[in-house]
């Protein structure tokens, strides 16, 4: 170089080089974090990788419609979480939380039983992306499909 | 953008902004307000917890454009050592703590009963909280700097350092798994139907013009203490 920077644009030319190695380091710290970071395991992972048995983890997944069953004592429930790809049997007793229902999201905490179930001690109710009145549930299917492409257009 | 460096020119148009914004932001987001908690339909699987949105969404953006102004003034503070940029930079500091903390406490009530918890340690309320520590530290640094006569940079370059979070808080339901749900609004569309959206963008508008009434006048007190300062110490030196 022969003609010496502008002091300014020397700070900007080193700020710019300093941010651009502060967002390296942090894109690989979040990498780095991808498994750990995540607050609950997804069936397809159980099976892929099975946790020690009664090691304490947390599962995740949707409550899969029909599932569901009440025992005669009333308050212990199994059901199946699935992502998709996998499922696994849970069964909890104890209160479940509001939007605990079929086909909606769960993260269980507890540990698997030697039998391949997953006995919860905890169940939080995890709530998707999407915002629907309570009216839209009168609906019949047309109108509900109306509304839905009003709403995600 | 040096156009803005005289402070006379600056003070001129913040004294006339500063009313109109807090007045229109406070209409609005009053007006969102009473809509959310007495017109808004109840949700379909959250019932009336959801009239929380309100002031939670608001509240989380708030937190995180608070600490963006301070990241971008920092930037032309270092830069181009413009006069105002640390003021405006400090200025942002109070409302954006105020807002995060105001976003931790309403999600913390709205956990509750949807989730069945009032917290948990995933990756969106972990960055979050890390958020309203970083703006505490901010404060303090500021703080010290201005009493103890520190190097004002400094601070910068720690607002500058402290904007890593910002895109982790954003990314944190998308990389990890998290119990906090997915954005519902992004640039494809929205997932939140109309009752909700709308309210809710009334309601965000009205919120940002406050910050921004709020920053202006922070802005002005500043650059009033400064020159408070300034003239005391003519004084002492001339008496």
């Amino acid at each position: 170089m022969s003609t010496r920077l502008a002091p300014k644009h020397q700070r900007l030319v080193l700020l710019a080089i300093a941010l651009v190695v502060l967002i390296a380091a942090a894109l690989i710290a979040a990498w780095g974090l991808r498994s750990q970071a995540s607050y609950f395991y997804v069936p397809s992972d159980l099976i892929a990788k099975p946790p020690a048995p009664g090691q304490a983890i947390r599962l995740g997944g949707m409550v899969q419609k029909g599932s569901l069953k009440t025992d005669a004592d009333g308050v212990t429930i199994h059901f199946m979480v699935g992502d998709g790809k996998a499922h696994v049997p849970v069964s909890y007793s104890g209160i479940v939380p509001d939007l605990f229902t079929e086909g909606s999201g769960v993260v269980a905490e507890g540990r698997l039983a030697p039998g391949g179930t997953f006995v919860a001690d905890n169940l939080l109710a995890k709530h998707d992306e999407n915002y629907v009145p309570r009216e839209l549930k009168d609906m019949t299917e047309a109108q509900k499909q109306a509304a839905v492409q009003e709403t995600t257009k | 953008m040096h156009g803005f460096a005289n402070p006379a020119r600056f003070l001129r148009i913040a004294r006339a902004l500063t009313a109109p914004l807090l007045a229109a932001g406070l209409v609005l987001a009053a007006a969102a307000l009473v809509y959310g908690l007495f017109y808004a339909p109840a949700e379909r699987l959250q019932g009336d917890t959801v009239r929380i949105l309100f002031i939670h969404v608001p509240a989380a953006w708030l937190g995180m454009a608070g600490w963006s102004g301070i990241a971008v003034a920092s930037f032309v503070e270092i830069v181009w050592r413009h006069p105002l940029a640390g003021i405006a930079a400090r200025a942002c500091a109070g409302p954006g703590a105020f807002f995060a903390a105001l976003c931790l406490v309403s999600g913390s009530l709205w956990g509750r009963p949807a989730w069945g918890t009032w917290w948990v340690w995933d990756g969106r309320l972990t960055s979050m909280l890390v958020l309203l520590f970083l703006y505490f530290g901010y404060m303090a640094l500021a703080g010290a700097t201005s009493r103890e006569g520190g190097s004002g940079r400094i601070v910068a370059i720690f607002g500058l350092v402290g904007a890593i979070n910002i895109p982790i808080i954003h990314y944190s339901v998308i990389w990890w798994n998290s119990l906090h749900q997915p954005p519902s609004l992004g640039m494809g569309g929205s997932a939140m139907a109309g009752p909700f959206l709308g309210g809710l963008l009334v309601s965000t508008l009205g919120f940002t013009l406050i910050f921004g009434g709020v920053v202006l006048a922070r802005m002005r007190a500043l650059l009033a203490e400064i020159q408070a300062e300034a003239r005391l110490r003519r004084k002492a030196f001339e008496g």
